[in-house]
């Protein structure tokens, strides 16, 4: 039974012009331990997807499971619980500026009722794991992007989580912090068997770092497969030009 | 005129009184203003917890105290003033018509403050599984507070205005001095020295206000 199961979902959103699409009838598995990449155009609606996930966003059509779990016949009380299982980072990072990094690292486990010194025992952990263990006092906007990033994958990590969702959590950074986060990534994937479900539009990072891999296109999934399967033999056009522009970024 | 020790006497003691209806209605204000302000955001389309009928009523409730000019809420208001304080004239009685006119102000502040709010953090919240209250309480209320004081400090501004236009109908401290004796008895000396005062007071309560949100602000 996969981890995660997106079933037939699709999404609309009501604007001022008229409904927009963003998904279209979209279905995935995802396995336990996976690291999953979700590769797209901007536009492709990858973030809608990611977000359907922890719904966020809840779809307009389909089904969403954890674990055999329709998260559309959670209770809002239940879906928080879920919620809590199921960290996510992101590409302007979000930690709360007026707070310093062990703050925000305990900020999950203040929202679960933790105790301040269990809170930041678990924090402080947590800070060792990606590289900060020095920087507790300091403030967000004392950090670079890559620190950011860093504070909050413990943030996310704080309430041991089974899946971590990355909604473009590199596209902000430079190359080689790129790969010295995707790095980290992969350490906690192995090390703690946390399922991975990264959103992006670079091909470069699903390389470096994915086992499978969707494609997405205008709201629909037009290929999966594993990593080797699509960088050996892309079936589809859209493949093909995400993975012509491999080099250039 | 000579300037007396009874002169001075009366300045001294007006100048609490303005303090004293200043601060109490600006922090009276805040208790009811700061929740309404919270209200205002969430239950906006695009807040936490959109809700149009409860933001419509708040809204045009608001919006009807905000443009009553002040010296007519003050009027307006007088049978409710004695209701409560029992009297409708000096320092304590003007108390109520200022929280009525900061109340609405204080909201519409506090609702831009928390507007400002970055929405990345706020649904980074709503992801780890956050209530609504705590989002509020940990997260808006939070990343709002340089905003909020800054706020705090023109509302303290706005509502010392307010307490001198009080001294029309006999409301007690500053503004009544300057009113009764600059205004009805020529006295300029008089009406000088209390309107410097005010500025002053203005001034001090801007360089704090000022002061205090860039001391707590992390963001730099």
């Amino acid at each position: 039974m996969p981890e995660i199961v997106i079933e037939n979902v699709s999404k609309t959103f009501e604007t001022k012009d008229g409904q927009v699409q963003a998904l279209k009838n979209v279905s995935l598995e995802i396995e336990s331990g996976d690291i999953y990449g979700i590769i797209g155009m901007s536009g492709a609606g990858k973030s809608t997807l990611v977000r359907c996930i922890n719904y966020l966003e809840v779809p307009t059509e389909g089904r969403v499971l954890i674990n055999d779990k329709a998260l559309g016949d959670f209770s809002e009380k239940e879906l928080r619980e879920q919620r809590q299982e199921i960290g996510m980072i992101f590409q302007n990072f979000n930690l709360l500026m007026q707070k310093n990094v062990l703050e925000n690292v305990c900020f999950p486990l203040y929202i679960q009722r933790k105790s301040k010194a269990e809170a930041k025992e678990r924090a402080m952990e947590l800070l060792e794991i990606v590289g900060l263990e020095g920087r507790s006092k300091t403030y967000p906007a004392q950090l670079s992007g890559g620190q950011k990033q860093r504070v909050a994958i413990a943030r996310a990590l704080a309430s041991k989580p089974k899946i971590l969702l990355c909604d473009e959590a590199t596209s902000a950074l430079d190359p080689q912090t790129t790969s010295s986060i995707l790095e980290l990534l992969k350490t906690i994937n192995e090390k703690f068997h946390i399922t991975i479900v990264i959103i992006t539009h670079q091909m470069s990072v699903v390389k470096e770092i994915c086992s499978h891999v969707a494609i997405l296109k205008e709201g629909e999934v037009v290929e999966t497969g594993t990593i080797d399967e699509i960088f050996e033999n892309p079936q589809t056009e859209e493949a093909k030009r995400l993975l012509q522009g491999i080099g250039g970024e | 005129m000579v300037w007396t020790n009874e002169v001075t006497a009366m300045i001294i003691e007006g100048l609490w009184a303005t303090l004293y209806m200043t601060l109490v209605s600006t922090l009276a204000g805040y208790v009811f203003g700061l929740p309404l302000g919270v209200i205002l955001a969430i239950t906006d389309s695009n807040g936490l917890r959109p809700n149009a009928v409860v933001y419509k009523v708040l809204d045009v409730i608001s919006n009807i105290l905000r443009s009553i000019p002040f010296l007519i809420l003050l009027i307006l208001l007088i049978p409710f003033t004695t209701l409560l304080v029992g009297k409708s004239y000096g320092s304590t009685a003007t108390i109520i018509p200022l929280v009525i006119a900061a109340i609405p102000f204080i909201g519409r502040m506090v609702e831009s403050s928390i507007k400002e709010v970055d929405p990345g953090v706020i649904e980074a919240a709503k992801s780890m599984g956050a209530t609504t209250f705590q989002i509020i309480w940990r997260v808006l209320l939070v990343e709002a507070r340089t905003s909020l004081i800054t706020g705090s400090t023109i509302t303290t501004g706005t509502i010392l205005g307010y307490s001198a236009m009080a001294g029309c109908i006999g409301g007690g401290g500053l503004g009544d001095i300057a009113i009764r004796y600059g205004y009805y008895r020529y006295q300029v000396q008089i009406m000088i020295v209390t309107v410097v005062l005010l500025v002053v007071l203005v001034q001090l309560f801007q360089t704090l206000g000022m002061f205090i949100a860039n001391r707590l602000d992390k963001r730099k």
